[in-house]
């Protein structure tokens, strides 16, 4: 699993990028975490809001720092 | 899961009631409370300097947490139906009048941080919505603030916050309105041209009625927790004001015959970055002291409408000459609000 977390390096996303971290340890799940600074890569996603989150290529959220909890139901489903 | 999220609510309501009859009962007796402790359980004189900062500080820390609290959680619910993804589909392909007013009042609804303005600036832009609207839009959402809107209702009254409301959208809809005459388009950064954007279908906003009221409190515990030392800031500044300033020493430098008070006002508020939150306690101070109101409320504007900050950000998508009108129209839209109100009232 891949998961990407777009953000311009605002205090929300980091905290979305260590949320999610915590998150892959609650759950066991293996994947890949890359955070995504790039102004133009988080625009291509589609992505307007800060922070956002993709897995797998999909968006999952955006605009909202999501609990560790929020993730863990996010990557299992 | 249905049955759940029915019992869920249902509890939400039920602590959501008691939370409230517990908030107004508090909100009425404020003053004795305030009263009550820089009196009864200080040592200190009624009428005395530092008395008087204290119990304004007593009085106005709990009136501005409370406000901000309930003001917060209702806006949270309101934004739960918004979102900037939601706002750009609505302003495509709208003309430019109609969509600089829509911009502008989609500006205080929709959730808007000014760390995304970059984003939402492209993603707005390459969508096809006129550089005049997005301005518009990129003007209200910081300038007319609805906690500053509330803030200004419970301290004030409603012509203050009246007039705020609806002096903040004309700035936001006429300065968006003037850039949008000015064919700026060729200001953006030629690489943001390049940049495709593609429309993702809405992303998630909630569904039930449980999940808006959730998203309500966590707006409280997120806005409350960043906002809160520029609020006791500001009252502690607001404070210092009311307690140590004479009656009446504002009037004569930001009163109304002083007409460079409103072009320094605007100068100091520029610079200057405070919450809307933390700004409001300044502003009821000031006002107390005789200060002209259209003063004020150019001050108040400047600091939480033009924030250097945002300026900076934004600079990465706009050039300077660009970013040089979008401060220049604002400014004097600002100025001319600050005029309008100390020559009519």
């Amino acid at each position: 699993m891949k998961i990407e977390i777009l953000g311009t390096g605002c205090p929300k996303c980091k905290k979305l990028y260590e949320n999610t971290l915590s998150a892959i340890k609650m759950t066991g799940i293996s994947a890949d975490v890359e955070k995504i600074e790039d102004i133009a890569k988080i625009m291509s996603a589609g992505v307007m809001s800060t922070p956002a989150i993709v897995v797998d290529g999909v968006v999952k959220s955006s605009g909202k720092l999501l609990s560790p909890e929020d993730i863990a139901t996010l990557i299992k489903g | 899961m249905k049955k759940q999220s029915g019992i869920k609510l249902r509890n939400q309501i039920i602590i959501g009631i008691v939370a409230l009859i517990v908030w107004i009962a508090l909100y009425l007796n404020l003053s004795l409370i305030s009263k009550f402790i820089t009196y009864s359980l200080l040592p200190l004189e009624e009428g005395a300097h530092f008395g008087a900062s204290l119990e304004f500080f007593f009085f106005d820390v709990p009136k501005v947490f409370m406000l901000l609290t309930l003001i917060v959680f209702f806006v949270g619910i309101i934004r739960s139906f918004f979102t900037p993804e939601r706002t750009r589909k609505i302003l495509a392909g709208k003309n430019e009048s109609v969509g600089n007013v829509l911009a502008a009042l989609l500006g205080i609804v929709t959730p808007f941080c000014s760390c995304s303005a970059v984003p939402l600036f492209i993603g707005f832009v390459s969508a096809g919505v006129p550089l005049g609207v997005t301005f518009s839009f990129l003007i209200s959402a910081p300038m007319v603030n609805e906690i500053a809107l509330v803030l200004l209702y419970g301290m004030f009254g409603f012509k203050v916050a009246a007039i705020y409301l609806s002096t903040g959208l004309f700035i936001a809809i006429i300065s968006g309105w003037i850039i949008g005459r000015l064919k700026m388009e060729t200001y953006i950064e030629d690489w943001v041209k390049d940049t495709r954007a593609p429309m993702l279908s809405d992303a998630t906003t909630p569904e039930a009625w449980s999940e808006r009221i959730e998203y309500g409190v966590s707006a409280v515990k997120e806005i409350v927790g960043k906002v809160w030392v520029y609020v006791i800031l500001g009252i502690a500044v607001g404070a210092g004001i009311h307690g140590y300033v004479p009656e009446d020493f504002m009037a004569s430098i930001m009163g109304r015959e002083a007409w460079w008070s409103v072009p320094i006002a605007v100068l100091i508020g520029v610079p200057l970055y405070s919450n809307a939150a933390g700004i409001i306690p300044i502003v009821h101070a000031l006002l107390e002291k005789g200060a002209a109101l259209g003063t004020v409320l150019a001050f108040m504007m400047a600091v939480i409408g033009l924030s250097l900050p945002e300026t900076i950000i934004l600079r990465k998508v706009l050039k300077p000459r660009l970013i040089a009108v979008f401060i220049g129209v604002v400014a004097f839209g600002i100025l001319t609000v600050g005029y309008l109100f100390n020559g009519i009232l």
